[in-house]
């Protein structure tokens, strides 16, 4: 009873989604060049108001007015550099989801390489000391010691 | 023993990291505005229907520029810090800017309200909301689409914007002023731009 209660459930919110793209799409059908600029570059830039959504994605009301205002200015002719500059000098590279490269953003571009740059020194490291350890462990037994182990493995091991 | 304190030590660091993150303000995105001439504009004015307004206008005085509309649930908050700034009276003026006031009601279908009733509306709403919480504005000047707004980089009202005398933007405030902040940082910031 669950189970369908579920299904039914997910079938209901499935045709939201369908339904809502579908609205969409029928916008975007009268000019399919200016409305393929539009998806890129509303990819490319963030809703301040729910922060981790793009413009693309995000119903808020200021994405919506976003996305208008670049239908505006590809109708106008700007090129997409132009139209980027236009939400950077009002919204800060903030909004840009990939930020440029400059002093404030280094972290961010260079962190994960530094991370990883960190972890391969680590891990030399530490096989280095390893090696050393299992050197020293592997040295070949003295025969006085070969006795005794043979002895040892024949006591328990009794046929 | 001495591996221990080193995880340790990588532990601590990182809840430090987690600790200070969590405590910083998401919202608080830095203006670039900040350090720029004030977006210009020319906007009708809430009350006199025959009169306009533009940051050119107030060339030579340090002024606010708050961003509002009776929508908004955070500028109810704020309204009485600001009502209580412009009674105090040291002369700085505060210019409203009414951010989207039908359109950016969640609570009203726009596509049933006609097209030509749409500003006599807003300027209705706007005047109304101000007559029952106080007017410290010197004027409101009516961004009925938001596109002011977008020039300004609004992302979330209450703003609030301090501008120097040559029409520069020297600080952005996101969300409602509290007294705190009005008397820390707009106060102290108002005193030394009017020297």
């Amino acid at each position: 009873m669950i189970i369908v209660r579920t299904l039914v459930f997910a079938l209901g919110l499935l045709s939201t989604v369908v339904f809502a793209s579908a609205t969409y799409e029928a916008a975007i059908a009268d000019d399919p060049v200016a409305e393929k600029r539009l998806q890129a570059l509303s990819k490319e830039l963030r809703c301040l108001v729910c922060q981790n959504e793009t413009i693309a994605d995000s119903n808020a009301e200021l994405a919506v007015d976003l996305r208008r205002e670049i239908r505006g200015m590809i109708r106008d002719g700007r090129s997409d550099n132009e139209i980027l500059d236009f939400m950077v000098t009002r919204y800060g590279d903030f909004v840009l989801y990939r930020p440029p490269v400059k002093g404030i953003t280094l972290l961010l571009w260079a962190g994960p390489i530094l991370l990883l740059l960190i972890g391969i020194l680590a891990m030399r490291s530490y096989l280095k000391r390893r090696a050393v350890e299992v050197a020293v462990a592997d040295k070949p037994l003295s025969a006085d010691e070969a006795r005794r182990a043979e002895a040892l493995l024949n006591e328990a091991d009794p046929k | 023993m001495n591996r221990y304190y080193w995880i340790l030590g990588a532990f601590a660091a990182l809840v430090v990291l987690l600790a200070v993150g969590l405590n910083l303000n998401p919202r608080e995105v830095p203006s670039p505005l900040v350090g720029k001439p004030a977006p210009a504009f020319r906007l009708a004015v809430l009350g006199q229907a025959d009169k306009t307004i533009g940051p050119e206008d107030m060339k030579g005085k340090v002024w606010l520029l708050n961003v509002w509309a009776s929508w908004c649930v955070s500028c109810r908050q704020e309204h009485p810090v600001l009502v209580d700034f412009s009674r105090r009276g040291n002369g700085t003026p505060i210019v409203g800017l009414n951010y989207k006031e039908l359109r950016g009601d969640g609570a009203i279908d726009m596509r049933r309200v006609p097209a030509e009733q749409e500003v006599p509306m807003a300027l209705e709403r706007a005047a109304g909301w101000l007559k029952e919480h106080g007017d410290p504005y010197l004027l409101t000047a009516m961004d009925i689409d938001g596109r002011v707004g977008i020039d300004y980089g609004v992302y979330g009202v209450p703003e609030t914007y301090v501008i120097d005398k040559a029409g520069i933007i020297r600080m952005k405030h996101t969300g409602p002023v509290s007294p705190q902040v009005l008397n820390e940082k707009i106060l102290p910031l108002v005193a030394e731009l009017n020297k």
